[in-house]
């Protein structure tokens, strides 16, 4: 057996030759290619409007306003530094307490809703930044959001209908509705309850309000 | 169960069945020393890696040397990570300014990524600077999945050859693997990643007012270049907490897809790689359909357990599949498909919670993890794993033709049977006991996040899971120093005790004369073997854990049925 | 297989003997049986003195039955090792202490007792006496009665010098006078081996057993941890687990029925090889015959019968017919060896006759003339013989042989036959065709062989030409022409080099070294010392197609091991179904749903897994000891065959077995 000695100077030197390449050249490689080809999705996605980011394509956030499509639950109230789910059991009396509260708050809030609650609307999503809701999640809350913007279900339906982005290649996942494409599309198409609170209080309590909201 | 959900789940295996062949034969070759269409571009910097590290390429290594060299390379890696993780704080590249972790934590990080196991007690997007995650994390992904790589060749060397105790040079074959196969195509996966929507930057976290008004931080980093070595070297570790759940590491189906490829490739191309380099190409296939038939029985037991929903939410009001803990973009299919390959192999990596699958959901992610992980398994390690389960196969079977068994012309005697169950015996013994002594002590009860059967599982996962180097967990279990510790522990064991025996079983092999085939014996390419082989799995290598997994998912489904809750 | 009472009370007290710990640990799958017995009975013991405890009986019933199952598998043991025991004994008998007559050499006779015989003495045995010892005849020949130890009564010759020097301890001289050189010392020699084999006292493990042992040991640890964390996790869901319904779960989980029987199946092994009247001198060598690759089989004696006959006689050109017949008559009459008389009953269908005159001088057969004849008053030479050695006689007196003899000649060995010319004074007459007779039934062999994946090889002496013919005739796959020893011996150690086991038979001492060479050498029990010392078998009948029998019984070995293993491998699945529902139940009382054998009660479905599992091994001792059939088809055919029945059998079979003891106990209220 050659000297252990040697051998360890070897695995010494090929770790940090590895390192300097695998662990510094590779991801700046990707990191450049990546700027040029695609910059928008490298840096996050980010949406703007006016100039101003104010979310990321990828990244759900938490909406409370009745004017506006709500995404699902989260554990973590939507901060994406925080990612994660429940983690509770199928029989968790906790989860079970969870899903009757909001079907209890679905109600209440949709009173007008004609479709049966869709199952992605009580459960808690598995990031807590799920950008997305099911389609039947999206139709489900058309009543509401038409009664505050007080236009008619089917604008809103048209609205998300043109949002409904269908399973990839007709097989991949499931079809979705991106839940800040449709408040976008919503915003433009009557542009005034989705636009933030003017005071720097007003908008803390309706940060506060939105972390309650969302919170699984 | 839908039938796009089938559909997608056969257009997947499909892509990977077509990969096989082309990606193990460049496997064979790479390893061979042959050349490659990528040797004009990469044999100039292999060379000068030798060159600089003293490595002699033609020197081969018996097999205690190459494990001696795989011991010494870890060891290294161990502590240079866990240096890292305990000074992040004042190094560069921390725009967060996230603090150095603490000992027990760093230990058992350091360990994860070491292992290929990449458990995570920790969240990477609240707790380590960008320097970590690709200094540390993502070269680890590399080095580990090439330590693997290069153990299975090994192996494969070992029952392909002859009158030899050579196996080969640890030091070639890890960068080969790393230079040729893993680097090469993570970088192609992580531009088609970035192309899907994972960020790839160096930004800091950004503050933003939504349009509602609403304040939230979105997280940055190098997150595409990781994630793809993430998937291809079936490590798991993800950039952040919730890992391919996040639409940040895994935005769209078809990022989804391109994960689930990535993380079944490398096994099944090893397949392959074995049939050639034995010169029995059937061989390899027959394992290639051993590993496909579990791969499906698992997926099928998922889908329609996690597609027919939670019965106490349909008590509700609210019909449809179980989506607690999953994402809209992937549903009850896609999430089912990840977490059976995410087990079968040993990466880990999840894009749904596995905590809140229903039990026989949960059931099929633990019953693949206490097989071993052998259905295309970890980069490596589900080639050598399955050699275990083929040597000992061959051994209980061979003798019912009335000869030593012989795999491929080598009598399978003392020796081996000894270090095949030894690698064998590591996962049950290395699952069970731990759970046992977590069960007796209040430091293992204290972070239960479920109670009852679920709790139990849990605990279970938790340790299945770090032994056979998955780290997937059912991440209710929260985080102390017992489990810091334990769970390092247990991983570095599921690691080396297995790899260990395995060579020293290839070195035995290798040693042998090959007596050629004849009428006599019988060949390890027959439907009958693999049905043999099937049964050797399931007996000797699931049933074991049956009466814990009664206790644990088993009973729950059961509660399940009768309505009942736990705190 | 039946067997008297006393055997069966015997072999019961061999089985209660071997509980002692010290014996079991052989065993390790056993000795896990008795630890679990161990604590059952304690708990069974301290129920029973509790007063009112509900599972007295159920402890009890559990830690007897559990017993009965070590005892069972000893007893397995004790049956295999009883047959032995019972060969051995009558061995013993003729082993008791003969008297020597020691010669010194001074020439004087001095008696001594048999046991004070060293290597090296020379004594001397007459008609009628026992012969003391070990050894080679040096001097004379006389005829011996070996059936105390062949069980063959025909006398055999045992003379000095060529290969039937070999003499046994304890037979019997029964003409003649000889000198006997001994070859062993006291307590080792070929009886004492013999009965020590018989009697498994020094029976190891062999490798494969040791292999398939591990195994074992390898599975049981793997159950024990299983069962044993079982505890802590019944713990966990609120409940104390109990500690004799754990023990059962074990015994029940670990794979009894083969390492109950593991041992027996080897004896068993080794008995069917001296069933077969051959002596192994280790069960390695049993196995090793399973593996065989290449068979060296001897012309003669195994492919053909030993004598060759003639078959025709080819007049040579301008020579008459009835003439040469008469010639060879002649030139016959005198030779006793078979070819001579098959030459001379040749020539008398060919009609010939007459008696042997009687002022004839016969001239034999010897190795430096190589031909033999007779030599006629009137000056008349008949010759016959190996070909040239009769053209250079012809030669010699002036003659001119015809030309188309050396045609006649080539034919006849291209053939496969043996030409010997026959010549009077000058003059070729013609060339006899002897022909070896193939033993009946060869053919079918070697196809057999073939389908087990054998090669054969014949091994003769014979020119290219003729053992070419033989060989195809036969129907080997093989030959090896004008064989000396030496060139036996690299034929082994070509094949050896290829990974090719190889197997062979010999008697002579210049066989020895490619006996022992050879990985399973079979030596004659007529043969010399040497051969018998350097194989490791010995066929005391002599008979060397007898290796054939011993590589089937080596394949059963093997095969009976196997599929064993998987029957009780795959018999877990069963007994996980019988009683994991009934551990669980009082955990969780949901469990009860997974009751689907639908066994009457906890209790029930525990002690009936108990039951058949002990069960079971008595009901496997017959086909342990019998081995598993073998029909040479293929491998994968047989592991198919086997796959199936022992396989797919042993899953259902306890589901049957379990479900039929749970109604027989709820019949008989024992529950």
């Amino acid at each position: 057996m050659r000297p252990l000695i040697e051998q360890t100077r070897v695995a010494a030197l090929l770790a940090v030759v590895t390192i300097a390449l695998l662990g510094g050249v590779y991801p700046l490689l990707v990191t450049a290619v990546a700027r040029v080809a695609f910059p928008y999705q490298a840096a996050g996605s980010m949406v703007r409007l006016g100039g101003r980011v104010i979310g990321s394509a990828i990244v759900g956030e938490c909406w409370t306003s009745p004017a506006c499509l709500h995404g699902r639950p989260s554990a973590s109230s939507y901060d994406p530094t925080a990612t994660g789910g429940t983690n509770l059991a199928p029989t968790s009396a906790v989860l079970i307490a969870q899903v009757r509260r909001r079907i209890v708050r679905l109600r209440r809030d949709n009173p007008h809703a004609v479709l049966p609650l869709p199952i992605d609307l009580v459960t808690a999503s598995g990031s807590g930044i799920d950008p997305d809701v099911s389609p039947a999640a999206a139709y489900y809350q058309a009543p509401r959001i038409a009664a505050a913007r007080g236009v008619s279900v089917a604008r809103i339906d048209a609205v998300i209908a043109r949002a409904v982005r269908p399973r990839t290649f007709g097989i991949l996942g499931e079809p979705r509705v991106n839940v800040l494409a449709v408040n976008l599309a919503l915003a433009a198409l009557h542009p005034r309850p989705g636009a933030p609170a003017r005071s720097t209080r007003a908008r803390r309590r309706q940060a506060d309000a939105a972390r309650t909201r969302c919170a699984a | 169960m839908t039938a796009a959900g089938w559909s997608a789940a056969l257009a997947f295996f499909g892509i990977v069945a077509l990969l096989t062949k082309p990606l193990g034969g460049y496997l064979a070759r790479v390893f061979e020393g042959q050349r490659t269409p990528l040797s004009p571009l990469l044999r100039p910097l292999e060379s000068a890696i030798y060159r600089v590290c003293g490595v002699r390429e033609d020197a081969e290594m018996t097999w205690y040397e190459y494990a001696i060299a795989l011991l010494l390379f870890s060891a290294i890696g161990f502590a240079y990570l866990y240096v890292l993780l305990r000074t992040q704080a004042w190094l560069p590249l921390n725009p967060q300014h996230f603090a150095n972790l603490s000992p027990a934590l760093a230990w058992n990080t350091a360990i994860s990524f070491t292992t290929n196991t990449n458990w995570q007690f920790y969240s990477g997007e609240s707790s380590l600077s960008y320097l970590t995650q690709m200094a540390g994390l993502t070269w680890h992904n590399f080095v580990s999945a090439g330590a693997g790589i290069a153990i299975a060749v090994a192996v494969i060397r070992g029952v392909a050859r002859s009158q030899t105790c050579r196996l080969g040079n640890f030091w070639v074959d890890l960068t080969r693997a790393c230079l040729y196969v893993l680097a090469p195509v993570a970088f192609a996966a992580a531009i088609v990643l970035v192309w899907q929507g994972v960020p790839q930057n160096f930004s800091p976290y950004r503050q933003v007012t939504t349009l509602q008004g609403g304040a939230q931080t979105l997280t940055g980093g190098p997150m595409a270049s990781q994630e793809a070595i993430k998937e291809f070297g079936t490590n798991g570790g993800g950039f952040v907490n919730a890992n391919s759940a996040s639409p940040n590491e895994n935005p769209t189906p078809l990022s989804n897809l391109l994960e689930l490829v990535l993380m079944f490739a490398l096994g099944a191309a090893l397949t392959y790689t074995y049939g050639t380099m034995v010169r029995d190409t059937r061989a390899g296939w027959a394992l290639f359909t051993t590993m496909a038939i579990l791969f499906f029985f698992g997926f099928a037991g998922a889908y329609a357990a996690e597609a027919a929903g939670n019965p106490l939410v349909h008590q509700l009001g609210v019909a449809g599949a179980n989506m607690e803990g999953k994402e809209c973009r992937f549903g009850a299919g896609a999430s089912a498909l990840f977490a059976t390959v995410t087990t079968d192999t040993s990466c880990g990596a999840v894009n749904a919670m596995h905590d809140s699958f229903m039990p026989l959901g949960g059931l099929v992610t633990l019953a693949n993890m206490q097989l071993g992980e052998i259905v295309f398994g970890g980069a490596g390690s589900g080639l050598y794993g399955m050699l275990g389960f083929v040597v000992l196969t061959v051994f209980i079977a061979g003798l019912m033709v009335g000869r030593t068994p012989e795999l491929l012309g080598k009598k399978i005697e003392r020796r081996e049977v000894q270090f095949a169950i030894l690698a064998v015996l590591v996962t049950p013994v290395l699952s069970l006991l731990p759970s046992a002594i977590a069960v007796m002590v209040p430091a293992g009860l204290a972070t239960l996040g479920n109670h009852g059967p679920h709790g139990f599982s849990e605990i279970l996962y938790a340790f299945t899971s770090t032994n056979a180097n998955n780290g997937s967990a059912f991440a209710g279990l929260g985080p102390n120093r017992f489990y810091d510790y334990a769970t390092g522990a247990n991983m570095l064991l599921g690691r080396f005790a297995v790899i260990v025996p395995m060579l020293a079983l290839a070195g035995s092999l290798a040693g042998k004369r090959a007596v050629p085939a004849g009428p006599g014996t019988f060949s390890t390419r027959s439907a009958v073997f693999v049905a043999l082989l099937l049964g050797t799995i399931v007996v000797v290598g699931a049933l074991t854990f049956l009466p814990a997994d009664a206790l644990g998912p088993i009973a729950e489904q059961l509660f399940l049925r009768h309505g009942v809750t736990f705190r | 297989m039946s067997y008297d009472r006393a055997f069966l009370v015997a072999a019961g007290r061999d089985a209660l003997r071997k509980l002692d710990p010290r014996w079991l640990w052989r065993n390790p799958v056993m000795l896990v049986v008795e630890a679990g017995a161990l604590v059952a009975t304690a708990y069974a013991a301290l129920a029973a003195f509790e007063a009112g405890r509900r599972s007295a009986g159920f402890d009890i019933a559990i830690a007897a039955w559990l017993w009965v199952t070590v005892l069972f598998a000893n007893g397995a043991e004790a049956i295999a090792e009883r047959r032995g025991k019972t060969q051995a004994d009558a061995l013993r008998r003729t082993k008791s202490d003969t008297r020597a007559r020691r010669l010194h050499d001074d020439g004087s006779i001095e008696v001594v007792a048999s046991a004070t015989l060293r290597k090296g003495d020379r004594f001397v045995v007459e008609a009628g006496e026992l012969i003391a010892a070990d050894g080679e005849v040096i001097e004379g020949a006389a005829t011996v009665d070996e059936s105390a130890i062949t069980g063959e009564s025909a006398p055999v010759v045992r003379e000095s010098g060529g290969d039937r020097s070999a003499v046994t301890g304890g037979t019997r001289v029964l003409s003649d006078r000889i000198v006997v050189r001994v070859s062993v010392n006291p307590g080792e020699s070929f009886l004492d081996r013999m009965i020590g084999l018989v009697e498994g006292a020094r029976r190891q493990k062999t490798p494969n057993e040791i292999a398939l042992s591990i195994l074992l040991a390898g599975l049981t640890l793997i159950f024990l941890v299983a069962v044993a964390t079982l505890t802590p996790f019944l713990h966990y869901a609120g409940r104390e687990p109990d500690t004799v319904v754990s023990i059962a779960l074990l015994v029940c989980l670990i794979p009894t029925t083969i390492g109950g029987l593991l041992s027996a199946i080897g004896i068993a092994g080794m008995d069917r090889v001296m069933a077969r009247n051959v002596l192994a001198m280790s069960g390695r060598a049993v196995e090793a015959a399973g593996d065989v690759d290449t068979l060296l089989l001897d012309k003669t004696g195994t492919v053909t019968l030993g004598n060759r006959q003639a078959v025709a006689l080819v007049i040579a050109e301008g020579a008459d017919a009835a003439d040469a017949a008469g010639a060879a008559y002649l030139a016959s009459l005198a030779d006793e060896t078979p070819e001579g008389r098959s030459i001379a009953a040749l020539a008398a269908r060919l009609g010939a006759s007459g008696v042997q005159p009687a002022d004839a001088t016969v001239v034999a057969f010897s190795a430096y003339t190589r031909m033999s004849g007779v030599d006629l008053a009137d000056g008349t030479a008949l010759r016959k013989g190996a070909p040239d050695a009769v053209l250079g006689w012809i030669r010699a007196r002036g003659g001119e042989p015809a030309r188309d003899l050396g045609e006649h000649v080539d034919r006849i060995a291209r053939a496969g036959g043996t030409p010997l010319l026959l010549a009077r004074n000058a003059t070729a007459l013609a060339v006899i065709d002897l022909r070896d007779v193939l033993k009946p039934n060869m053919a079918q062999r070697f196809a057999r062989l073939r389908a087990m994946g054998i090669r054969t090889v014949m091994v003769t002496g014979d020119n290219p030409l003729t053992a070419a013919t033989i060989a195809r005739d036969a129907g080997v796959d093989d030959f090896l022409a004008e064989a000396t020893p030496e060139a036996k011996l690299r034929l082994i150690e070509r094949e050896q080099r290829l990974g090719r086991l190889v197997a062979m038979t010999g008697d002579g001492t210049n066989d020895a070294p490619a006996l022992a060479q050879a990985d399973v050498g079979l030596a004659m029990n007529s043969g010399t010392p040497a051969a018998r010392e350097a194989a490791n078998m010995v066929d005391l009948d002599s008979d060397p197609t007898k290796l054939i029998e011993i590589v089937e019984v080596g394949k059963q070995l093997l095969m009976t091991r196997g599929a064993l293993t998987t029957f009780s491998i795959a018999n877990d699945v069963a007994k996980y179904f019988a009683i994991l529902p009934a551990v669980f139940a009082a955990a969780y009382p949901v469990m009860h749903s997974l009751n689907v054998m639908h066994l009457a009660t906890p209790q029930s479905a525990i002690l009936s897994a108990v039951i058949f599992n002990a069960l079971i091994i008595v009901a496997l001792i017959p086909l342990a000891l019998r081995g598993v059939r073998y029909e040479p088809k293929g491998a994968d055919r047989v592991l198919l065959e086997n796959a199936l029945i022992y396989g797919v059998g042993g899953l259902i079979l306890p589901f049957v077995g379990i479900k039929l003891v749970d109604l027989l106990l709820v019949a008989f209220h024992l529950t």
